[in-house]
């Protein structure tokens, strides 16, 4: 067994750095390269793909990202542990083998595909068999959106992706396997934890929450001391060095910018984190009120003592569905009185609006430069008439405007009323340059619970 | 003496649905009791107050010297419903770091907390 396994997280997002992956190989030994694409509204828009072309339906990056590192891969033993599948992970493996193939080293490459969590199919068959798959935020029925639903897929976990490294795999590509799962996998494989080695599970978890999001625990966002954090330009991304004890080491390569720090690496522990005793997964459910941070040398945090307990007998589903239109449109107004200014205008847009008889569900006016973030704690904050003396002065402010309808049309002409307010509006404006703005479908989150015996995921060699 | 949170702690905010969540860290183990103390669910709920619809839940991590408050309702339905320019929350954090708290000058003066710069 290894006494050390490490693990480079090489994307955090579908849209992250296109370099990452390939410097987190370069810069120095890993044995994983471990690459999270799926955002929960990225499966739609993979579906969306799909629909258009049966043969995409994947992180499409994926396969540059694959290109980029394919030596490491074929020479020197880096296994690659993905969920770029998206909606179509078989389609994914396709384009790999191909790739693979194009560069005369398909017998080096070996797949592991791991399907089963996409559910879309099997809808009314699980309502039929009295699975509700309620929003769990608002406890709605899915049969009040069933007719607009674009994907559900059920989070699975680190199973799977150890048996596909079980049999003998470099590239493993899963669907909606849960972000964490991809780092925690290859730890469990390695180090052969047990499925009821809750803490080392746990902290296998923790591992990939850390690491996840990329550079976000290396310094990136990182709002503690962030003046003195060298070389953004060239910014690490974070690999976990993982022990058999479920401890580890949160680095990352010599020579790379950011920081790796007990502060960095806590305020990624504490992103999206709800109730920080649960933090629930279908492997297990960490408690990360136990972990324990040590500054371990520069760029070098070690991480120990995390608990775990055995998971629910339900897994997460991510539903995403068509829920109308938008449009948000800006302009640019400048000193003086430049809010006042993008006020008058807000007004008079809205007027024209009504007087078309347009409806929307809602129309959201902001102020950027002066309250589209902070909004009134801002003028809370400097108290009332100090914030009027600075509105008068600030330099600039920019309008922003947005509006949501189920009527597509209704979106439509909103967009045409933002740039006949150059001419026919307040003065002092500018800021149009980018043009019409674009009208957007709006796909929305639907979170939901099944119950684990309905989810049967499958690995295939190919 | 009034002290802003910005000069007693670090935050990371991020969303779920349409739930905020605010991960605030003591600057300094020794202040993270204060924070502790000072930082309650009614006093964060009185700050967001026309901010957020919904109820603020607080956690306490004393392992990683941090709260981890929810904020629900914070984020105009979120995800890609919401209109807003921090649809995903991102910057409650720096929003909640504006909130001040009363400390009793001695205690500052014990644990190295100096008054607030006021700017000109």
């Amino acid at each position: 067994m290894k006494e050390i396994v490490r693990v480079a997280g090489g994307q955090g997002f579908w849209g992250d750095s296109l370099d990452a992956p390939r410097r987190q190989v370069e810069g120095g030994p890993v044995d994983y390269l471990m690459l999270d694409y799926l955002a929960e509204v990225t499966m739609s828009i993979l579906q969306k793909q799909k629909e258009r072309d049966p043969s995409l339906g994947y992180a499409r990056d994926f396969v540059d990202a694959v290109e980029s590192v394919l030596p490491a891969v074929t020479d020197h033993g880096v296994k690659i542990i993905a969920n770029a599948g998206g909606v179509n992970p078989p389609a994914c493996a396709a384009a790999i083998r191909k790739l693979a193939e194009s560069r005369s080293v398909s017998e080096k490459v070996k797949i592991a595909v791991v399907t089963g969590d996409d559910l879309l199919g099997r809808l009314d068959e699980l309502i039929a068999a009295g699975h509700s798959l309620s929003n769990m935020d608002t406890g709605e029925p899915l049969t009040t959106i069933c007719d607009r639903v674009l994907s559900a897929n059920a989070y699975i976990g680190s199973t799977p992706i150890v048996e596909g490294l079980d049999r003998g795999a470099n590239i493993v590509i899963t669907g909606r396997s849960t972000d964490t799962a991809l780092t925690m996998a290859p730890l469990r494989y390695e180090f052969g934890w047990r499925p009821t080695d809750w803490d080392r599970l746990a902290a296998g978890i923790v591992a990939g929450h850390i690491i996840e999001c990329g550079a976000q625990c290396s310094g990136g966002n990182c709002l503690y001391d962030w003046r003195s954090i060298p070389d953004l330009a060239n910014v690490g991304y974070p690999i976990a060095d993982g022990k058999p004890d479920g401890s580890f080491v949160i680095t990352k390569h010599p020579g790379t910018g950011g920081r790796v720090s007990v502060p960095s690496v806590t305020e990624q522990l504490v992103y999206e984190m709800g109730d920080p005793h649960e933090y629930i997964t279908p492997d297990v459910i960490a408690d990360f009120t136990s972990i324990h941070l040590r500054d371990a040398g520069e760029n070098r945090v070690e991480v120990s003592g995390v608990k775990g307990h055995p998971p629910t007998d339900k897994l997460k589903v991510s539903i995403a569905y068509r829920a109308g239109f938008k449009a948000v449109g800006s302009l640019v107004y400048a000193w003086p009185d430049a809010l006042d200014k993008a006020k008058l205008a807000d007004r008079v847009l809205r007027e024209r609006l009504d007087r078309l008889g347009l409806r929307f569900d809602q129309i959201l006016t902001e102020y950027v430069g002066h309250s589209a973030t902070h909004g009134i704690l801002v003028a809370r904050d400097a108290g009332a008439g100090a914030g009027n003396a600075h509105s008068r002065d600030i330099p600039e402010v920019q309008l922003r405007i947005g509006v949501r309808a189920d009527d597509r049309a209704a979106v439509e002409r909103f967009t045409r009323e933002i740039a006949p307010l150059v001419l026919n509006g307040p003065p002092s404006v500018t800021g149009f340059a980018g043009g019409r703005p674009k009208v957007e479908e709006i796909v929305a989150y639907w979170p939901a619970l099944v119950d684990k015996r309905v989810v049967t995921t499958s690995v295939e060699i190919v | 003496m009034r002290v802003r949170l910005l000069q007693l702690a670090h935050a990371r905010s991020g969303d779920k649905g349409d739930t905020a969540n605010v991960g605030l860290i003591a600057l300094r183990p020794e202040w993270f009791p204060l924070l502790r103390r000072e930082v309650t669910i009614e006093r964060v709920t009185n700050h967001f107050d026309g901010v957020i619809t919904g109820a603020v839940e607080r956690f306490d991590l004393p392992n990683l010297n941090a709260l981890n408050f929810l904020l629900h309702g914070a984020l105009d339905g979120g995800g890609t419903l919401s209109l807003k320019t921090d649809a995903q929350g991102k910057v409650f954090s720096t929003a909640l770091l504006r909130m001040r708290i009363d400390v009793p000058d001695e205690e500052a003066r014990q644990l190295g907390i100096n008054p607030e710069v006021t700017e000109s």
